[in-house]
């Protein structure tokens, strides 16, 4: 349950961002989040409401795209789609798995007003 | 699809802030107070930024310190009731005669651990997280101010017992080290997967109770390796002190491997004017 820990790292973004460009309200905050980044989602857009009321971002609507996880697998030396850590390589079955994409958590836009 | 401005949303979604109300086409009544043609009111900013982008700076910020220090910090994870403050006590009374330490603990209230740790003669700043489920980087930089480390210790940072949302805050250490207990079920590698992907050890911990239960260590080691193939595993235990020397020892290599290279070795090198390459180089 740290996803009120980000929501929070994300309003200081949302902030910072509002003093640099002066903009007064966000309507929209579009997010990346990866399928291995250990978020849940649904956790995450019931804080964001929680620590955003009676913020520069009150109200505003978030917008999640979710980067599939992707890993290098080293036997195979190709890239393989993986739902989870745990998950082997669906070609050999190794666990000698890189994470290469599907664990970020990036902001990514904001639309203002 | 809107026959005025050609947008694919239909009428009932979307309004046109100029429409009149009144008879009059108001542009400039809009959240941007003016008007350019086929472009929406709103503005889009570019951010691109991660969202712990704020953690990760005062992370590094943390490690460089560290470096220049020689300090090898470690960050000790697990779920609650793993022996985490038990094993760290015997540890620390175990080595503080062979070189300095200095504990953080975190917890989410009571200052028991530290006192705990007191105990032992080292020196210890208790973190509580009060609603926070883990450390952050931001709270173990403020925590080595008040420790006043000299340099060339070992810096245990004893996490909140939690599995998850620590695996996400890199507090700018060295090394993840995951505390497993054999009473925990030999599964918790595969349940908690982004703990054990995350860690750069496992330390298998209570092994003297393995007659008593029913707990495969070779299946849970095989867990941990498919979730991290590269992991390195110790098996002990924290009161019997069966297999803690090959952690000690690991810890001696961290730490003599932390110190080449830092400003603290480069500047006893130094005050004893040695030369610092032979001469045959």
């Amino acid at each position: 349950m740290h996803e009120m820990a980000l929501c929070e790292s994300l309003l200081q973004l949302i902030e910072a961002e509002a003093q640099q460009h002066g903009f007064a309200r966000v309507t929209t905050v579009y997010l990346e989040i990866g399928e291995l980044a250990g978020v849940e989602l649904a956790a995450l857009k019931f804080c964001f409401d929680v620590v955003t009321k009676k913020t520069v971002a009150h109200n505003s609507k978030l917008r999640i795209v979710v980067v599939p996880g992707a890993s290098w697998c080293m036997p195979c030396a190709t890239q393989v789609a993986v739902k989870q850590r745990h998950q082997p390589c669906p070609h050999c079955g190794s666990h000698q798995l890189q994470v290469v994409a599907g664990d970020e958590m990036k902001i990514k836009e904001l639309e203002v007003v | 699809m809107c026959t005025v401005c050609g947008c694919s949303d239909s009428h009932e979604k979307h309004q046109h802030h100029h429409r009149p109300e009144d008879g009059c086409h108001h542009y400039g009544k809009g959240p941007a107070r003016a008007h350019a043609p086929g472009i929406s009111q709103a503005k889009m900013i570019q951010v691109e930024r991660d969202i712990l982008g704020k953690n990760d700076e005062y992370a590094r910020a943390n490690r460089a310190r560290l470096a220049r220090l020689g300090i090898l910090s470690i960050n000790l994870v697990s779920s609650p009731g793993s022996g985490k403050t038990t094993l760290l006590s015997r540890t620390l009374n175990e080595l503080k005669a062979q070189m300095p330490l200095a504990v953080i603990e975190g917890d989410q209230e009571t200052s028991r651990d530290a006192q705990r740790i007191r105990q032992t003669g080292v020196p210890a700043v208790q973190i509580n997280t009060g609603k926070g489920c883990h450390l952050d980087a931001h709270q173990i930089g403020h925590a080595v101010t008040d420790l006043n480390l000299s340099g060339g210790e070992i810096l245990m940072i004893e996490n909140v017992g939690n599995l998850v949302c620590p695996a996400a805050f890199d507090l700018g250490e060295d090394f993840k080290v995951a505390i497993l207990s054999t009473t925990e079920g030999e599964d918790k590698p595969i349940k908690y997967p982004d703990m054990f992907h995350a860690a750069d050890l496992l330390l298998l911990n209570k092994i003297d109770l393995l007659p008593h239960l029913d707990f495969e260590i070779e299946q849970c080691m095989a867990f941990a390796r498919q979730v991290n193939p590269g992991i390195r595993i110790l098996a002990l235990s924290a009161s019997s002190g069966e297999g803690l020397d090959n952690w000690y020892q690991w810890l001696r290599l961290a730490r003599q491997s932390k110190a080449i290279g830092s400003h603290q070795c480069n500047e006893s090198q130094q005050a004893n004017k040695e030369k610092p390459w032979p001469d045959r180089y």
